[in-house]
């Protein structure tokens, strides 16, 4: 079963054209692994998948229904949950607080007293349960990661949109985040991730598409992406990229 | 966790019990006079602050609400010889369907356009009660004295006012706390901090928005009609005063915004300024110039007012200083 259909999706911001008929499927259960150079529109896909803006063309179906320009609210009562590339705290509340804000908005609309256990039992998978009681603003870069992902685990989505959550962390937190990652996976979310760090994605993707430009230009398998001499050369730019890419 | 079982949910509520009830207690006319005018301030900011101080969005022109809410609630009181009370609550109820309506167009403005647009709303609506017929235009309405005999005469009719006033400040105070601990609170507050990562969570701020205006639109359209009722007659001058508005601003902020007795301790230390500016005859025509300093000040160096300083300092306090 397909959880995500996107279909012929463009979208631009004035005369920028930020997405090109962008056409992909996201099966149940996966990891997509989602790539491409700086500015390429990554980010701005999410913001479409998710309603924060409405598509310029195209449709995106989520568990069969038609969500295209619904806002993002109602996107995220319907079981879709993100991690921002700008982690975003709320930062006057808690950290416990931050993630029942998830757990009551999100698709099983808590009350206050069980969303307190959901945000607990989140705020344990991704290993910040110490912090619970702190303000979200004292975190660091990774704990505030991980805050992004208790949040938007507590709202027991079916789908998972993870943006750049290895961005900053150290090679010890990138492989705790990667774990925690697939654990979430095996307990049945799908999940759609935005990453530069090629390593990781290409190990636990089990299929990647590539942007550039607003365009996708490659899907497959991440070893037949890697191979692939257009993404290859979309990474050209960037040097240090392609000699990861390559060493994969 | 219950929250009667709270102290913080206790305090503000027992203060202003027990402030009340030794007025009523006392019965004197000058002591009554002057917390009338401190429990009221207590009262619209208390109110302003559920808007401001939980959702962030800055109403600048709340007084609209005190103003058309108390024109409403007078006109069914000195026209249609409506008692007190039903009056009361129609000018609350007007004033949040006015909030309402006016917030399903401006709510969609954010920061500094929101507070402008609020005063704009101000503006707008002094144009037209000063414009319209049945509230007397400029000149206004006056209150029949015989409508004051329906409560034992002029000096009692002032006690039950008073009263009625002093229950209001207990139920804006209890409706505070109760949205700041609801989940309903929550999903404002996570608007305050950032509204689109909100939405993204699944907070459906504009109507979330919405209802918090109308909630704190409500209340000063009591105190409005309160008010004037007691003074016996109301204008444009006095039912829209911009200063009024602003004054309600440096209380909250003086407080601490978003905390349940910011608004109550802010309301009462810049009565309690502001009584001796206006004795003292340097600063009595520079209150308002003194106020404005005093908003400039907080937000610069203690943006979390007194209770939030506080609060920020002694952790251990958190839960009785709500
Ligand atoms: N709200 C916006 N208004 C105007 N332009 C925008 C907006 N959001 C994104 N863009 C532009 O769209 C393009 C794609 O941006 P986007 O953030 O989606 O890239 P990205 O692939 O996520 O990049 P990165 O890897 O750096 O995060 C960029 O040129 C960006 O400047
Ligand atoms: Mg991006």
């Amino acid at each position: 079963m397909m959880i995500l259909q996107v279909q012929d999706v463009t979208k631009r911001f004035g005369g920028l054209q930020a997405l090109t008929d962008v056409t992909f499927d996201l099966p149940a259960g996966q990891i997509l692994g989602l790539i491409g150079p700086n500015g390429a529109g990554k980010t701005t896909l999410f913001n479409v998948i998710n309603g924060v803006y409405a598509p310029n063309k195209g449709q995106i179906i989520f568990r069969g229904d038609d969500i295209t320009g619904m806002p993002s609210y109602e996107v995220a009562r319907r079981g879709m949950a993100r991690a921002h590339q700008v982690v975003r705290p709320l930062h006057d509340l808690t950290v416990r607080e931050n993630v029942m804000v998830g757990a009551c908005f999100g698709r099983e609309g808590h009350s206050l007293a069980s969303a307190v256990q959901k945000a607990d039992a989140a705020l344990a998978q991704v290993g910040l349960s110490g912090r619970a009681d702190q303000p979200s603003g004292l975190l660091n870069v990774a704990q505030k990661k991980r805050l992004e992902l208790a949040r938007a685990l507590a709202a027991r989505p079916y789908l998972l949109l993870l943006d750049e959550v290895l961005a900053g962390l150290n090679p010890t937190e990138i492989t705790e985040m990667v774990d925690t990652i697939l654990k979430i996976r095996d307990e049945g979310i799908t999940i759609l991730m935005i990453e530069h760090v090629m390593q990781a994605v290409m190990s636990i993707s089990d299929r990647i598409i590539v942007l550039d430009y607003g365009q996708l230009i490659a899907t497959g398998k991440p070893e037949e992406v890697a191979a692939n001499p257009q993404v290859i050369e979309a990474y050209l730019g960037d040097p240090e990229m392609t000699a990861r890419l390559m060493a994969e | 966790m219950k929250f009667w079982r709270q102290p913080g949910f206790w305090l503000p509520l027992a203060l202003v019990f027990l402030w009340g009830g030794i007025v009523l207690v006392l019965k004197q006319d000058t002591i009554r006079e002057t917390t009338f005018t401190v429990m009221m301030f207590m009262a619209l900011a208390s109110s302003l602050n559920i808007l401001l101080g939980y959702t962030g969005y800055v109403s600048f022109g709340h007084i609209v609400f005190f103003g058309l809410g108390g024109y409403t609630g007078f006109f069914l009181i000195s026209e249609m010889g409506w008692p007190l009370y039903p009056a009361a609550l129609a000018g609350g109820a007007l004033s949040g369907v006015i909030a309402l309506l006016v917030g399903l167009a401006v709510l969609r403005l954010r920061g500094a356009y929101f507070a402008l647009a609020t005063i704009g709303i101000n503006e707008a609506a002094r144009a037209f009660v000063s414009n319209f017929g049945p509230f007397g235009g400029a000149t206004g309405l006056f209150v029949n004295f015989s409508a004051y005999e329906k409560y034992g005469g002029a000096g009692q009719a002032l006690w039950t006012t008073f009263t009625f006033l002093w229950i209001t400040t207990l139920v804006v105070l209890l409706v505070s706390y109760l949205v700041k601990h609801s989940r309903f609170g929550l999903g404002l507050q996570a608007i305050r901090e950032d509204e689109d990562a909100a939405m993204v969570m699944g907070v459906q701020a504009p109507r979330a928005k919405t209802i918090t205006y109308v909630i704190s639109a409500f209340f000063p359209g009591i105190i409005g009609t309160l008010y004037f009722f007691k003074n016996g007659n109301v204008e444009p001058g006095d039912a829209f005063q911009l200063h009024m508005s602003i004054e309600m601003l440096v209380m909250v902020m003086l407080g601490g915004m978003g905390t349940v007795l910011g608004p109550m301790v802010g309301a009462t230390a810049y009565q309690g300024l502001r009584g001796y500016l206006l004795t003292s005859p340097i600063f009595k025509d520079l209150h308002l110039a003194v106020a404005g300093l005093i908003l400039l000040l907080i937000i610069l160096f203690v943006p979390a007012g007194a209770v939030g300083w506080v609060r920020g300092r002694l952790p251990a306090l958190r839960r009785v200083l709500e």
